[in-house]
């Protein structure tokens, strides 16, 4: 069995190359929705000024790698991670947005250190991708710990009511993405991915819920994404987080 | 239709102004969001000057982005205003007349927005690149060691807001 090795600093140069072309250009699914819902000054904006970053707010970097269990990366990783920041922030005119301590808050000056996520996945690739979140939508993420008894109606009432109390303060149409299931934690971290996947649920059942949620949000969202897990016979989490209209991500395989 | 104002405000400009509106802004205006809010409460507080008269100005939530070489000012689209209600009944007493951001306001700044007489304009949020074509000058007049969110005195032309709120307590948003 061969390990591949992969040198760290090229880790750096993803992530550094990832977080600036993020900031400066929107998927393209992601443009192709705000076309059909039409405000022609977020289309101008994304349409124009290609150098300058999309939004100000150029985000707390969310740092996912997906790292095959047969790939090795030589180095400091999360030291890799967090260089790669701080070069798209100096050379991508980003702004440096990150404070060292909750409460003592000490801006770091270089946007460091990333939010780094790690899955271990069969393979011997390493897929990176850097999510800038600005805090305008960060903001208006809830969690709810409902109980079973509460059911779909219960679930629908909180992802409508989070979606409502998020606009027009997160940046609208936004995108909802909704964590369903798991534990505390898990639930918030299926809501983030679920607001960055283009295509709808696989399951018919939840397929049929993100369209239905979605019709009653359109006048300012441009989709619903619901991302599930098995969880305790005692409990139904849901989390939801808003992604605004600047929904930014970029990736690539090492 | 679009109205066009220039500053410093008046009171009968701002008295000329409803909710749902669109104005075009004209002149100078000052950045400042979170920490130079608390900067400049601290130093009315203490009964110190402040840094720039406050009279008739107009204070913009935002925080640019780093100026790349031969533009004036980055990426400056409004952050979520919200969280400068503690500070800006405060503020509008000491002077203020226009504030710029985006999303909703407590009404404690509706109450101070009447009256002082005051106005609240919500830019596009998310639209940073294309606002900042309306700025034609970026400079740092006050509290440098806050980086972005130290206050900038912007230049800026036709500069695009609505009105969300206006001095007789009216609110527009598209989305409310």
């Amino acid at each position: 069995m061969s390990v591949r090795e992969i040198d760290a600093a090229r880790l750096t140069e993803a992530v550094a190359r990832l977080y600036v072309r993020a900031c400066l250009r929107l998927p393209e699914y992601v443009e192709d929705r705000l076309r059909t819902f039409g405000n022609p000054y977020i289309i101008e904006n994304f349409e124009t000024n290609g150098d300058l970053p999309l939004c100000q707010d150029t985000g707390m970097a969310a740092v996912y790698l997906e790292v095959g269990q047969d790939a090795h990366i030589t180095g400091d990783i999360s030291a890799a991670v967090d260089e790669g920041v701080r070069r798209a922030v100096k050379e991508g005119y980003l702004r440096a947005s990150i404070v060292a301590d909750p409460l003592r808050r000490t801006n770091t000056g270089d946007n460091t250190p990333a939010c780094l996520y790690t899955d271990i996945v069969p393979g011997d690739t390493v897929r990176v991708t850097v999510v800038p979140r600005g805090f305008g939508c960060e903001n208006k993420a809830r969690l709810a710990m409902l109980a079973p008894a509460d059911g779909l109606e219960g679930v629908k009432a909180f992802v409508l009511d989070t979606a409502r109390l998020a606009v027009p303060d997160a940046c609208p149409p936004v995108l909802i993405g909704v964590g369903l299931g798991g534990n505390f934690d898990r639930a918030a971290y299926l809501s983030k991915k679920a607001v960055l996947r283009p295509e709808p649920n696989p399951d018919p059942f939840y397929a049929a819920l993100e369209t239905e949620l979605y019709e009653q949000t359109k006048a300012f969202s441009i989709g619903v994404r619901i991302l599930t897990a098995p969880t305790h016979i005692a409990g139904l989490p849901c989390a939801v987080s808003v992604g605004c209209h600047s929904l930014r991500s970029a990736s690539e395989v090492l | 239709m679009e109205k066009h104002i220039r500053t410093p405000l008046t009171d009968s400009a701002v008295r000329s102004l409803h909710a749902g509106d669109k104005v075009r802004i004209t002149g100078v205006i000052y950045t400042a969001r979170d920490a130079a809010h608390k900067k400049l409460c601290e130093l009315l507080d203490a009964g110190e000057s402040l840094p720039f008269d406050m009279r008739g100005q107009i204070v913009y939530y935002t925080g640019p982005t780093p100026a790349p070489p031969g533009r004036p000012i980055g990426s400056c689209g409004p952050t979520t205003s919200y969280r400068m209600d503690k500070y800006t009944p405060a503020l509008l007493a000491a002077g203020l007349q226009g504030l710029i951001g985006k999303g909703r306001r407590g009404q404690t700044v509706i109450d101070a927005l009447k009256a002082r007489p005051g106005v609240y304009f919500s830019a596009e949020g998310g639209c940073g690149a294309l606002l900042a074509n309306y700025v034609k000058s970026c400079e740092v007049v006050a509290f440098p060691e806050l980086g972005a969110e130290a206050v900038h005195r912007l230049e800026v032309e036709d500069f695009p807001v609505d009105v969300f709120c206006d001095w007789e307590g009216s609110v527009y948003s598209p989305y409310l």
